[in-house]
């Protein structure tokens, strides 16, 4: 980090309270440590079907989410753990929906490509890649009409960019002037495929051939993150518009859960990102230094996470199976 | 319900304009979305007065982005409004595809109940109009194949005006198909001041009859009540039984009609290989088995591209000839 940085970063701190500072910690902690007992519960074939996790990302959906209110909507994707954490769901509730459990945010219907939080306005994981751009544009649409000042984010991946709606999305968007941040988290792989293979040009230029604000930031800094997202969300919520953000950031894990060997990207390049781009040591390296927290208390978050983390397990493992007759209702609203 | 003398004449065209307009009095949260809906009035000129009643905030021309303004509707339905999107030819409902059967119809489901997706596609279907492979499919068993949607297929004027009222009013994902070539037909639908509605999932019979039923959809069903006239001459008694939905669909109303004759015709003009008609041909096969006295036939599109030239194109669609002949054959043996 040069001086530049550090002294913005000094500024950028000083703008926040404490309290503030260590609830990003705590969420991003809380992410990653859902990720990991996923794998874990993964691996120990607990829980069925498939799941993709965003370990390594927790600082863009840690820094949009925490310049949102609880009225606002995203709309977020097949690796939407982090989004659903960081928009406020109860992480028991999520467990009990990977499960496959009654008690699930979606009554084990949708699972963890599916998981929607209506109470905080989470529109859902979506596992058609890009889905979200154009229900997200209508929530805009919807929050517009409806003359509320709420604002819609999309948060979609970089394989996401080369889906044919984004352009019908943004055009819209645009035209109409809609509360709309779209949110292209670019953790430089879709499935197996570094981004560069398959996605032509300057990326940010999508946004600008729209008139709409983009800009390419560092996904891997969460107040970093959060300063963008706030400028565009204040954008949006005054009625100029969408905006859109490309956050670089890294997967650690494979696309998905059978995607274990990952021959398309070395270890060399997952240990450089693990170990001088970590945006969860990076950020307790910040605390730490201008002494917001000690070494004791960012322990004590990590004990305390992982109990919560723990209990939810629990939570979710012991609430009931739906019962059967469950399989034919929600397919019509009454 | 009004009595016949109050009811005046207007066109299927008029019938959905005025549902239209009630609703969108009616409820501020209807929006309607579409490409040349409002500054044009629509291309069948169906929006006419809509953008000059209810404003561009909700009669919105939209971009030639089939599945952008799909998946549009969806994100406003599930956030509050209650939009309408045109999709002007059932041939393009193939670009919402994922908007429709991935995005709309599961919601729903997927979400345990909680993200309610009131939203109405209004779209065509049909041949007929020398229009080619593009414009003249008639898709609608594909998204009677989906659970989570709804599929409405209107005959008259009446029928067009309440269904779409209750389309609207649905809050599940409903796609309202008409033909295209039924705008300008005339029927009887009641003053304005009737606040009629249809429900869903109730068959309508259109003439009755003792001999034969003839299951029509759409514009089939004038089809069917024009060689129902031709058989009367022959004295064959045809009922015509119009599902009017095919989701939710009244089984009993047809299997009860069927009951009645004990011979029956399933006629739909989309693809006949795994239609409409094969569904209700297998429905009343089976719940009517005892009672019927032939097999269950059945007249679809041929299972060829719609072509444009009219020469080829008359033969693929169902045609009153066709079902003459068919009506004959279960009645007499022979065609």
């Amino acid at each position: 980090m040069d001086l530049a940085t550090s002294n913005q970063e000094a500024s950028v701190f000083a703008h926040h309270d404490k309290e503030f500072l260590v609830s990003l910690y705590r969420q991003m902690v809380s992410i990653r440590e859902f990720e990991e007992q996923v794998q874990d519960l993964y691996n120990r074939t607990l829980i069925p079907g498939i799941a993709h996790l965003s370990s390594g990302q927790e600082a863009v959906a840690v820094g949009v989410c925490s310049a949102l209110e609880s009225d606002d909507y995203i709309t977020s994707t097949h690796r939407g753990h982090g989004h659903c954490i960081a928009k406020g769901a109860d992480m028991g509730r999520m467990f009990a929906e990977l499960f496959g459990k009654v008690d699930g945010y979606c009554r084990g219907k949708g699972g963890s490509m599916h998981i929607a939080n209506q109470d905080v306005g989470n529109l859902g994981a979506n596992a058609i890649v890009g889905a979200g751009l154009s229900l997200a544009t209508g929530a805009g649409l919807g929050a517009k009409l409806q003359k509320t000042t709420r604002v819609s984010v999309c948060f979609f991946g970089d394989g996401a960019l080369n889906q044919g709606i984004l352009l019908e999305s943004m055009n819209m968007a645009a035209l109409w002037r809609l509360p709309v941040i779209y949110v292209c988290e670019n953790n430089q792989y879709g499935e197996y495929l570094p981004m560069e293979r398959v996605t032509a040009g300057d990326v940010t230029k999508r946004g600008d051939a729209f008139g709409i604000p983009s800009m390419r930031g560092d996904g891997m800094n969460v107040l970093a993150v959060h300063e963008s997202a706030k400028s565009a969300i204040e954008r949006a919520r005054a009625g100029h518009g969408p905006s859109f953000l490309v956050l670089d950031t890294y997967r650690y894990y494979g696309h998905g859960m059978s995607d274990r060997n990952r021959a398309y990207r070395s270890r060399e390049e997952e240990r450089h990102w693990r170990e001088t781009r970590d945006p969860i040591k990076n950020f307790a390296t910040m605390l730490l230094e201008h002494g917001l927290l000690t070494a004791s208390s960012l322990a004590l978050i990590e004990t305390e996470v992982r109990e919560q983390t723990l209990a939810a397990i629990e939570f979710g493992n012991n609430s009931p199976f739906p019962p059967p007759e469950e399989v034919t209702q929600h397919v019509y609203a009454d | 319900m009004s009595t016949l003398t109050e009811l005046r004449e207007i066109t299927f065209a008029q019938a959905v304009n005025e549902a239209l307009h009630e609703e969108m009095e009616r409820d501020e949260k209807i929006i309607l979305l579409g490409e040349d809906v409002a500054a044009a009035g629509g291309v069948w000129k169906l929006t006419e007065g809509l953008l000059d009643r209810f404003g561009a905030d909700r009669v919105l021309d939209s971009p030639i982005s089939e599945a952008g303004i799909a998946g549009v509707g969806v994100g406003a339905a599930m956030t509050g409004m209650r939009p309408i999107v045109e999709i002007m030819f059932g041939d393009f409902l193939t670009l919402v595809m994922d908007q429709l059967v991935n995005q709309a119809a599961k919601m729903y489901y997927m979400s345990g109940g909680r993200y309610k997706v009131p939203l109405v596609i209004r779209t065509t279907l049909g041949a007929g109009r020398r229009l080619a492979a593009q414009h003249s499919q008639s898709l609608q068993a594909w998204f009677a194949h989906i659970p989570g949607l709804k599929v409405v297929l209107p005959s008259t004027p009446y029928d067009a005006k309440g269904l779409l009222k209750t389309a609207i009013r649905d809050d599940n994902p409903v796609i309202f198909f008409e033909d295209k070539l039924m705008y300008q037909k005339k029927g009887r639908v009641p003053p304005a001041s009737d606040p009629y509605t249809i429900p869903f999932g109730r068959a309508d019979v259109k003439r009755e009859g003792s001999d034969v039923t003839v299951v029509a959809t759409s514009s089939m069903v004038y089809v069917a009540l024009e060689a129902a006239e031709t058989l009367a001459e022959e004295q064959i008694s045809v009922e015509v039984i119009d599902p009017r939905t095919l989701t939710p669909l009244d089984q009993e109303g047809m299997v009860s009609s069927v009951t009645k004759t004990s011979r029956c015709l399933v006629i739909d003009e989309g693809y006949e290989r795994f239609g409409v008609t094969a569904e209700i041909a297998a429905v009343i096969s089976h719940r009517a088995f005892y009672a019927l006295e032939a097999p269950v036939e059945r007249i679809g599109a041929m299972n060829v591209p719609i072509p444009f030239s009219p020469i080829l194109e008359d033969q693929t669609i169902p045609n009153v000839d066709r079902v003459v002949r068919a009506v004959r054959r279960l009645v007499k043996g022979n065609g």
